[in-house]
């Protein structure tokens, strides 16, 4: 066992990266618009667990990371309401969720 | 954070292991409500990593927010959308694959990278402000981020209307393009889509 006095912080900034890299694959690769909300929420937590990492390490007087987590927190919730309005919007008009008939702005 | 430090690596490696087999499972999986069940249990763990990282303000509003609202709201859509569709298969879906995998993995190699070789300049664990976070958040909110915060109670706001205005149904009875009437019954019944032969 390595004898250290607490978890290095690049553990958590692997596992952040991790997490965001799975989220950019599951965004670009789904085809239900519901996944893809899903992957935007991974991002979002995984970039939550970087500030997290970094107001802990390297601000643990003031953090401030924290703050951001919280706003950033609000904004996801914010964003996943409209994304899911927006969702059922589009299946009123189309009657799917595949991410390919989405293409009228395609030129 | 008084936890031995052989019990905070346990704990890291089966959080994170979590996380990303979730993560994983998200985006992988065939069944979108089992997707959505594993995100539940991902943003859980994110929960503990942010316990082990001596914040449990954030962990409290992290299980609130992201399980109670998020994940919730995400499991309505489903069922709301929730149809059985054979999808049209995309021709050239083999090299998107391969273009996307490869642009991810090389994204996560740079990452991890920095991650490992950029000198961090760690403060010291002593003048950490450790279990009395939550106080220091509630300085912060009320004098520095003010701003910030009164802004963010705004956009929720706005959030919150322009979710219902997106997501109501009755609000025209004639499609604004078309001129037909607009179906008012139940989505489940929904028989012609509005704008489908419109490509």
């Amino acid at each position: 066992m390595m004898n250290l006095e607490s978890i290095p912080i690049q553990a958590f900034l692997i596992v952040s990266s991790a997490l965001f890299c799975i989220g950019i694959w599951g965004l670009l690769n789904s085809r239900n618009a519901v996944r893809v909300l899903m992957s935007i929420e991974l991002m979002l937590n995984a970039v939550n667990i970087n500030l997290m990492a970094f107001s802990s390490y390297i601000d643990n007087n003031l953090i401030q990371g924290q703050v951001f987590t919280i706003f950033v927190i609000t904004v996801a919730a914010a964003e996943a309401a409209v994304g899911l309005a927006i969702l059922l919007s589009l299946y009123r008009n189309r009657v799917t969720v595949d991410m390919e008939s989405f293409n009228l702005l395609k030129w | 954070m008084s936890i031995a430090i052989t019990t905070q690596f346990i704990c890291f490696t089966i959080l994170s292991l979590v996380v990303l087999i979730g993560a994983l499972g998200v985006v992988l999986l065939e069944s979108i409500v089992y997707s959505a069940f594993l995100l539940g249990g991902v943003f859980m763990s994110v929960a503990g990593l942010y316990l082990l990282l001596n914040a449990s303000f954030v962990a409290a509003a992290q299980v609130l927010v992201y399980v109670g609202a998020v994940n919730v709201l995400i499991i309505f859509a489903i069922m709301l959308v929730n149809k059985k569709e054979d999808l049209k298969p995309i021709n050239d879906i083999k090299s998107r694959r391969i273009i996307s995998t490869s642009i991810c993995l090389t994204l996560l190699s740079l990452l991890i990278r920095v991650d490992l070789t950029n000198v961090w300049s760690l403060s010291s664990p002593k003048n950490s402000i450790g279990e009395e976070s939550t106080i220091r958040i509630g300085e912060h909110l009320f004098s520095d981020y003010l701003l910030p915060f009164e802004v963010a109670s705004v956009l929720l706001l706005m959030a919150m209307i322009g979710a219902i205005v997106l997501a109501r149904r009755d609000v025209m009875n004639k499609d604004i393009s078309t001129g037909l009437p607009v179906d008012q019954e139940l989505i489940e019944k929904s028989p012609e889509p509005l704008l489908t032969n419109k490509n």
